[in-house]
């Protein structure tokens, strides 16, 4: 019932207690030997902090060591203008299906949930095929408001290089992640020494697209998967090339990722999607952060399908809260959730102010799930 | 849903396998996998597809490769004093390589 | 400690959820005003059941509503489990000789009378399986949209010698489960989505005021708190017991039983299975010096075989639940909102 070790590597499951207390050991060592406190480092993935939280890592990190959660939450930043435009056109009288973690990001006037009680029609679908399944069964549009990085925008663009049904249409607010890196690299007030990258984006793009990105900013990438001794392991190996000073690209995750990446994916990806710039919730201007479908798919994009208005949910000011919401520097990583005065209390999951508490991607709704970080290393001795 | 799960693949009809996770059995789609996919393989499945196809014998390999970062402890000891005394040779610049703000 | 959730205008789902938000309303809304039985447990203690002196026993009572969608899924359907909910609801206060049940049915106009049938089949099986006859109920129907298909209420009374409560644990003591868990709340959910999952989900359904009188048996009042682990999973049912007992909890992730099924929906929805109810185990609070005897009972037991300790009472931390992955350690927080809707 309790799996053994080796059961657990023949199901690629890396979480063996001795083998992770010995990295982190080692990663103390390294740590220490760099000399000064803090050392800072940025992952830019959600499922990166969820692994972490889930398996209590930061608990054996060493003090000395800052792992801060960057920009890496797709819900997150999915600025309000985006959410407006599925908020209106479910207003409207459209359709609409998207991954759960949208239905209650905060836009302008209310989220898709509050568009939802009040009568407009919303699916939560798992999957993108899902929602391609839904609509052959209905008679009236669909709109898939499709979320998600790189990873996420490639399952959206097989379906519609597949051939999706005439009343299948796609409102696309997926990101690309690697500019954001640049942005935060570039920001005057980042500590930041050296980034942890998503292994399963990367395992799209490959580790290649990081070189350029070294070359200009002089910062250690390392690429890891999400396994904790994964996280841990490229933790280590960030750590090592920060002591050595030696900007490089390292792959900690080769069994997914590789230095080309997935070509198949890549060319389905980018012959529906188009990068292109725009906000990110919280991080102003991103060149390329956005992806969009391409002018050959002009037929299966809802922009262009409906003629989606938005300016009648501008008349609302934005409530007194949201302006005391510190979303925006939380997913830049200068500050984390405990700075926020309305973290655990105005701001709940059941009742959230910023667009972090609502997603199970977002950092605040990460820390206050997993409990934010109590000092645990003194509780109790458990017994055999 | 932005997870990574690896399964084994038990059957494959054309764009479609199916997938055992060790307990549980799933149809994945194959339209975007980055090699082609025999019973017996190891896939990535993220949102219903298979993004990447892990060789069988890389379950090993990631072990070696916690391993070799473990190994290097002791040899690292001994660079480590040559590395301090090299940077500190070359002055106080080189203590914050990363630093963007040099 | 109460939840500092407010209410707001309008019930929800997440208010029948098991987790903070319906503790929020049952403590603002249903308690207000409400008031103990001399000498007994009543509805302020939010205890499994109610408590009344008679004589020099004690009377528990129970009542239970079931809503759950689909009616049938696999390993138990609504008869099985109104039956088994009452049943074990009185088990946890340690009365597991019952007396008597009550079932009251609610169906909807147009509802398949085969269907009504197959349920009063397995609610008269289940009855039988525990030992407990069902001596009065109520029929009625509503008309067609006013009810979503069929609605059981069951209530429940039984004496017992000692109430076993919910919040006796001291630090030290030990905290055991009887089995696998979040069975049932994944079972149900595979069944009502189209999640596409293939798998042995089965439900554990069951009466297991046998397998708790076992317990009893060897334990006696070592046994110093026990609740059923249903909406809200693990979590939910620790949080409760150890914020009124007033001590915090350890629990050790890597001895805490899964089938292999549930092990793998969890990691592929990324759903927690401490978060997942559970409609045929019970989770105890054990005195050291007790715990191999009570554990070999349970083990002996058909329903009680992957029984297992599971974490340690502490003193710091109190009403908290710390979970130890192996790796490192992490809070354990009460399930948020509502990722199951309808799953009792």
């Amino acid at each position: 019932m309790t799996l053994a070790s080796d059961e657990e590597v023949r199901e690629l499951k890396f979480r063996d207690p001795a083998q992770g207390k010995a990295l982190a050991e080692r990663l103390e060592r390294l740590t220490g030997e760099i000399g000064r406190a803090p050392v800072a480092v940025m992952h830019v993935c959600g499922s990166h902090e969820q692994a972490i939280a889930r398996f209590g890592l930061r608990h054996i990190l060493p003090r000395a060591l800052e792992v801060i959660m960057g920009p890496g939450c797709p819900v997150c930043i999915t600025d309000v203008p985006e959410v407006d435009e599925g908020v209106a056109l479910a207003q409207q009288g459209v359709r609409l299906a998207t991954y759960g973690d949208m239905l209650k990001v905060p836009g302008s006037a209310g989220s898709l949930a509050d568009a939802r009680a009040a009568g407009a029609r919303v699916d939560v679908v798992y999957s993108v095929s899902q929602a391609v399944e839904l609509a052959r069964e209905l008679d009236e549009e669909l709109v898939f408001f499709a979320t998600g990085f790189e990873t996420t925008a490639v399952a959206t663009a097989a379906e519609i290089l597949r051939g999706p049904p005439p009343n299948f249409s796609v409102l696309s607010a997926h990101k690309y992640i690697p500019p954001v890196m640049e942005i935060v690299a570039e920001m005057p007030e980042t500590r930041v020494e050296g980034f942890l990258a998503a292994g399963h984006a990367a395992t799209i793009t490959g580790w290649g697209v990081f070189e350029p990105f070294v070359a200009r900013h002089r910062l250690p990438v390392v690429v890891a998967g999400f396994e904790p001794l994964d996280i841990l392991a490229g933790l280590v190996r960030l750590v090592e090339l920060i002591r050595a000073g030696t900007p490089a690209v390292d792959n900690m995750y080769p069994r997914c990722v590789t230095r080309e990446g997935n070509l198949a994916a890549q060319a389905q990806l980018w012959r529906v999607f188009r990068p292109l710039g725009g906000r990110w919730r919280g991080i102003a201007h991103v060149p390329n952060g956005n992806l969009r479908l391409t002018d050959e798919w002009a037929h299966l994009d809802a922009r262009r399908r409906f003629r989606i208005d938005v300016s009648r949910l501008w008349d609302f000011a934005p409530a007194a809260l949201v302006q005391r919401c510190l979303c925006g520097e939380i997913m830049a990583g200068l500050k984390s959730p405990t700075d926020c005065p309305l973290f655990g209390r105005e701001c709940q999951p059941e009742a959230p102010v910023g667009a972090c508490m609502v997603s199970s991607e977002g950092t605040c709704r990460i820390w206050h799930t997993y409990g934010g970080h109590p000092e645990l290393r003194t509780a109790g001795e458990v017994r055999p | 849903m932005c997870l990574g799960v690896p399964g084994r693949v038990l059957v494959v009809e054309g764009l479609s396998a199916t997938v055992d996770f060790w307990g549980v059995k799933k149809q994945v789609r194959l339209d975007v996998v980055d090699a082609p996919v025999t019973p017996g393989d190891y896939v990535l499945n993220h949102v219903g597809f298979a993004i990447r196809r892990i060789p069988a014998e890389e379950g090993a390999a990631t072990l070696q490769l916690y391993q070799e970062l473990l190994q290097k402890q002791n040899e690292a000891d001994l660079m480590a004093t040559d590395v301090r005394s090299e940077l500190q040779a070359a002055g106080p610049g080189w203590w914050r390589p990363c630093d963007p703000r040099f | 400690m109460k939840a500092q959730l407010p209410i707001g205008e309008r019930i929800t789902l997440k208010h029948g959820a098991g987790g903070r938000a319906m503790r929020a309303l049952i403590e603002q809304v249903f308690l207000d005003g409400a008031e103990t039985p001399s000498g007994g447990i009543g509805l302020a203690a939010m205890d499994d059941g109610a408590a009344l002196r008679v004589g020099d026993r004690w009377l528990v009572l129970t009542t239970d509503s079931h809503v759950i969608h689909p009616l049938f899924f696999p390993g138990g359907d609504i008869g099985r489990l109104s039956v088994s909910g009452t049943v074990n609801d009185l088990a946890m206060m340690g009365a597991t000789e019952v007396l008597a049940l009550t079932c009251s049915v609610i169906v909807e106009d147009g509802f398949p009378a085969a269907q009504l049938e197959a349920v009063q089949a397995s609610i008269r099986a289940t009855s039988r399986e525990a030992a407990a006859p069902i001596v009065t109920g109520d029929t009625k129907v509503m008309g067609r949209g006013e009810l979503d298909g069929l609605v059981l209420n069951t209530a429940g009374v039984a004496f017992t010698d000692r109430v076993v409560p919910d919040s006796g644990l001291r630090p030290g003591d030990r905290i055991l489960v009887t089995g696998t868990l979040a069975d049932h709340g994944f079972a149900v959910l595979a069944a009502r989505h189209k999640l596409d999952l293939q798998g042995e989900l089965r439900s554990d359904v069951a009466p297991i005021n046998s397998l708790v009188r076992e317990a009893l048996a060897a334990g006696g009042a070592d046994v110093v708190a026990m609740k059923d682990p249903t909406r809200g999973g693990l979590a939910s049912a620790l949080h409760e017991m150890a914020e009124k007992s007033g001590v915090g909890v350890v629990l050790e992730e890597r001895r805490i039983p899964l089938t292999g099924p549930v092990r793998a929906a969890a990691e592929l929805l990324g759903i927690d299975p401490l978060h997942v109810a559970n409609e045929g185990k019970a989770v105890l609070g054990v005195r050291p010096d007790a715990v191999n005897r009570v554990l070999e009972a349970l083990r002996a037991h058909p329903l009680g075989r992957e029984a297992a300790v599971v974490g340690t009472c502490i003193t710091e931390h109190r009403g908290r639940i710390i979970l130890d992955t192996g790796l490192g350690r992490r809070l354990l927080t009460e399930p948020e909102g509502e990722p199951l809707p309808r799953i009792c």
